[in-house]
């Protein structure tokens, strides 16, 4: 949808041919090929651990092939480094960002950068380069204000800014929308087809099949390694993909079916709990979530959703009100309380709280129960006998893909790392099971695998609160949706009989459900029929 | 790949330094260094010494080991060896009646409490009041130097001893035979405290690597937000790996003392009169042994090696003590900044082999140590 005819007929920008990388016990990229021409948008599509992201770090210089070669604009390349990508007019937006947070954005910009005033800075020349790129790119963001000030959406806009700044002709973008708002993608996507548009080739990955195919010319499907397929993407659906993702053929996921719920195991009363600046970021909620029920929190991020989180999870004391699990109040408990008293949590930045990255595999799955006497001899040491077994069986329950047992976790794929801490929170057999983002990040049949989880939980008799930007999976898997707007619930909805659409104005502030979506302060959001594919 | 083998070669780097300077003070560097091993480690008796001399390195690594993992950078040793050693003697002073089998294991451990209380002010520091443990481990050290050098002079001085032009010397009288730590091989130095900082390491190193404890310390170490999520109690892990720090250190206190020649409490009014500098060498010592404590006691025993050959070369060459100690910080130098450029290259693979996380400078700063000595100093 993107490159104009002429454009996208000149020679490719850039050619990978044969691409092997082998990591201990995996090979990464099997013989991949990979081409992106000018003014196009080249996605790359597979499930967790396809080889996505290290294909990409063998472009920008992290990692050199085993076998291979890359060439740019027609020229053989060698790229011993991300130095040496950059100055090839490659650039790169990782999932977690590269800025320094105490500098402003305009000192991020020019971070590297030879300066055009010799050893002087020249960072008012540098601002204004900034604004004009984010005027004409639709990039709204403030050069002189702190990277720490600003939010996720704004982070990533100054990555892309970043790359246009040093005019890059091929920008990558590692799932750029896994940390956006509705609103903020479309966002992207507008200044991402602009960037095509003048010629610039693309590189998308994306694990949510409407962004796929809404964005890109091209996809190329990667399975375990080896290219499986590259199509025109106006030439597949969403089914079809999905299949060639997995090499199988899989089924609709069922919506809800809802249980029975049973009495209330989460009271939440009159909640209010303090942000990180002080001021306050729940303001009052009281919420209930009764045995068998999965209950999703929609909202924006940053209405409160984290703050609330960590006030119910025993790690952040609330200034006021109470936490009932089971009848026992844990408010302003330490989170090891809490945890005894029968939550499980999976919070939101897997990487930094979810799991310890240095540790292996198996110590990341009794993270949480280094004091279980099932694992411990007499006087506090580990049977390690015992916490082997133990992980072997939660790796093989959940479907955790891992060389190892002894494997460091950050060595594995985000998919596969969340299956590990939903494994151990589930282990623990928690009576309120809390789920931030629980697929952020995650493939479609992970993510599937990942629901079904969830609504067993449920059926067993657990309470579930799953706290999520992603409508689609609010809409999908809860039997009741609370929408957070400024550290209050503005609004429940049955997902079985509200639209999207209503949701989706609640979200933006829009209390009365039903108004006319076009009306409304909110973005538009697009039809939820038409492409939830899978 | 950057592996461990930077550690012996960033010494032997420092020694052919070393080699140079010993050249430009007109000595034969040969000469030097085969005194230097020589006197290190030829003979029983050469070998004693340095494994005498090692033994509070160790303690001080394995105490190291443990607050370094749990990244709590306890740069206390010295005034914890000091509070151990106070506490110990008085306890020796106090009650030079009691049988050996009772005395011995009794200033053992009174020299690991006095440590752990030293240490422990600056682990309730941190954990509960946030300050920083590195400039309140250096704060308690001087502080312990200073009520040393109060007590040696003062109540606890050797009153008996002749009267010398410069006043009395700041050391106790010579502590009952029963509190001494009995020698291992006769005509040596050797006694039981080489053993006890072994079982020391050895504890050290079950406890890191197969107990509840040792596994919230090293989760605590290297991610508190995870840790803490996970239901751990940051500040107690905190606490506790400091008293443990402090107790090794406190045990080097009373070797320092009851293992010595003279068998008494001794120092000169200098800050590391009494010490030598142990609380020190012992942190580059857990630095060279990775931060493990069975490397740790192979580390100490060839640091312990430098520094009795050290002497031994002085006499061989005769160049200045000056030149020895100038070895010893270059090695101590080296292997600190190969840790600091392994620590580098390290959050540079972390990063990029999977995104790391933003905030990258604080991350680098709070893992290596030179550059948060840097930041206590100013
Ligand atoms: N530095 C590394 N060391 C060892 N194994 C690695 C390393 N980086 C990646 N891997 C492994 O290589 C495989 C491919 O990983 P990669 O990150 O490329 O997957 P991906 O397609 O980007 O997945 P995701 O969608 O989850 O991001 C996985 O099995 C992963 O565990
Ligand atoms: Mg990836």
């Amino acid at each position: 949808m993107a490159g104009t005819p002429e454009v996208a007929s000149a020679g490719p920008l850039l050619e990978m041919r044969g691409i092997t990388k082998r990591f201990p016990g995996v090979l990464a990229n099997d013989n991949v090929d990979f081409d992106v021409r000018p003014g196009e948008v080249h996605a790359l599509f597979g499930e967790n651990g396809a080889g996505k992201s290290t294909l990409m770090h063998v472009l920008y210089g992290i990692h050199q092939p085993d076998r291979g070669t890359i060439a740019l604009g027609g020229r053989p390349v060698r790229i011993p480094s991300p130095a040496a990508a950059i100055a090839m007019g490659i650039g790169m937006v990782h999932q977690h960002f590269m800025l320094v947070p105490t500098l402003t954005v305009a000192e991020n910009v020019s971070l590297g950068l030879k300066s055009s005033r010799g050893p002087l800075k020249d960072l008012s020349r540098v601002a204004a380069r900034v604004e004009e790129l984010s005027e004409s790119y639709g990039l709204r963001v403030h050069p002189s204000a702190k990277v720490w000030q600003l939010s996720v959406g704004e982070r990533q806009r100054v990555e892309i800014i970043k790359a246009l700044y040093r005019e890059s002709r091929l920008l990558v973008l590692d799932e750029p929308t896994a940390v956006l708002t509705p609103g903020e993608v479309d966002e992207l996507f507008a200044a991402l087809r602009k960037m095509a548009s003048e010629g610039c080739g693309l590189v998308f990955i994306s694990h949510k099949i409407r962004e796929v195919l809404g964005l890109s010319d091209r996809v190329t499907v990667l399975r375990a390694g080896r290219r499986v397929a590259t199509v025109q993407a106006g030439e597949v659906s969403g089914e079809q993909l999905a299949e060639m993702m997995v090499g199988r053929h899989i089924n609709r996921e069922d919506l809800t079916a809802s249980a029975v719920p049973g009495r209330a195991r989460l009271s939440v009363k009159g909640l209010v709990v303090r942000g990180d600046r002080g001021t306050e970021a729940v303001r009052g909620v009281s919420l209930e979530v009764r045995a068998g029920e999965i209950v999703g929190i929609a909202g924006v991020s940053g209405n409160g959703q984290r703050e609330l989180e960590e006030a119910i999870a025993g790690l952040r004391p609330p200034a006021q009100g109470s936490v009932l699990v089971d009848g026992a109040e844990l408010a302003g408990r330490p989170s090891g309380a809490v945890r005894r008293a029968g939550l499980g949590y999976v919070p939101e930045e897997r990487m930094r709280h979810g799991v310890v990255g240095e540790f292996s595999v198996a110590e990341n799955l009794m993270l949480a129960s280094s004091n279980d006497p099932a694992l411990l001899r007499r006087p506090g040491f580990l049977r390690r006998r015992a916490v082997r077994a133990r992980a072997r069986e939660l790796v093989a329950a959940f479907d955790v893909r891992t060389p190892s047992l002894a494997t460091p976790v950050r060595n594995l794929s985000g998919g596969n790392i969340q299956k590990l801490i939903v494994a151990r929170e589930l282990a623990a057999q928690p009576k309120v099971f809390l789920v931030a983002q629980p697929t952020r990040g995650i493939d479609v049949t992970a993510a599937r695998y990942i629901h079904e989880r969830l609504r067993a939980e449920a059926a067993k008799g657990t309470a579930v609160l799953i706290v999520s930007e992603d409508l689609d999976e609010v809409m999908t898997v809860s039997t009741r949706v609370l929408v957070m707007y400024e550290g209050r619930v503005i609004g429940e909805a049955d997902p079985r009989h509200t639209t999207r659409e209503a949701i989706g104005l609640m979200m933006a502030g829009v209390v009365a459900a039903g108004a006319e979506p076009a009306r409304g302060p909110g973005r538009e959001l697009e039809a939820a029929a038409d492409a939830e594919v899978v | 790949m950057v592996g461990w083998a930077v550690l012996p070669v960033s010494a032997l780097a420092a020694l052919a330094i070393g080699a140079v300077l010993i050249l430009a003070f007109g000595a034969n560097p040969i000469t030097g260094y085969r005194a230097l091993l020589n006197g290190a480690f030829g003979g029983s008796y050469a070998l004693a010494s340095t494994a005498q001399k090692a033994t509070p390195l160790l303690l001080v690594a394995a105490g190291t080991c443990v607050a370094v993992r749990a990244n709590v950078w306890n740069i206390g040793g010295e005034g914890q060896i000091v509070a151990g050693a106070l506490a110990s003697t008085a306890t020796a002073l106090a009650l030079p009646g009691l049988p050996g089998w009772l005395l011995v294991p009794l200033v053992l451990v009174v020299a690991a409490a006095g440590g752990a209380l030293w240490a422990g002010v600056a682990g309730v520091f941190k954990a509960y009041f946030n300050v920083n443990e590195i400039l309140s481990t250096i704060m308690l050290n001087l502080v312990a130097v200073q009520v040393m050098n109060y007590l040696l002079s003062g109540p606890m001085v050797n009153r008996s001893q002749s009267f010398s032009v410069t006043g009395l010397i700041p050391q106790t009288r010579l502590l009952s035979s029963r509190s001494w730590l009995p020698t291992l091989v006769p005509g040596t130095q050797l006694n039981l405290g080489v053993l006890v900082a072994l079982a020391v390491a050895a504890a050290v190193y079950v406890l890191l690597w197969h107990s509840g404890f040792g596994f919230r310390a090293r989760a605590v170490g290297l991610s508190p937000e995870a840790a803490a999520y996970a239901g751990m109690s940051v500040r107690r892990t905190t606490v506790n790996a400091m008293l443990l720090s402090g107790a090794a250190c406190g045990l080097a206190g009373a070797v320092l003392v009851f293992g010595s020649i003279s068998h008494r409490m001794v120092t000169d009014g200098s800050l590391t009169g009494f010490t030598g500098n142990d609380g020190f060498n012992g942190i580059v010592v857990a630095l060279f042994g990775g931060l493990n404590p069975a490397w740790s006691v192979v580390s100490a025993f060839l640091f312990g090696g430098l520094l009795v050959g050290g002497t031994a070369m002085q006499g061989a060459t005769g160049v200045p003590t000056d030149l020895v100690t100038t070895i010893e910080g270059l090695v101590v130098v080296f292997v600190v900044s190969m840790d600091f450029l392994r620590t580098g290259a390290r959050l540079r693979q972390e990063v990029t082999e999977r995104g790391g996380d933003g905030d990258l400078p604080a991350r680098a700063r709070s893992r290596s140590l030179v550059l948060r000595l840097a930041r206590a100093r100013v």
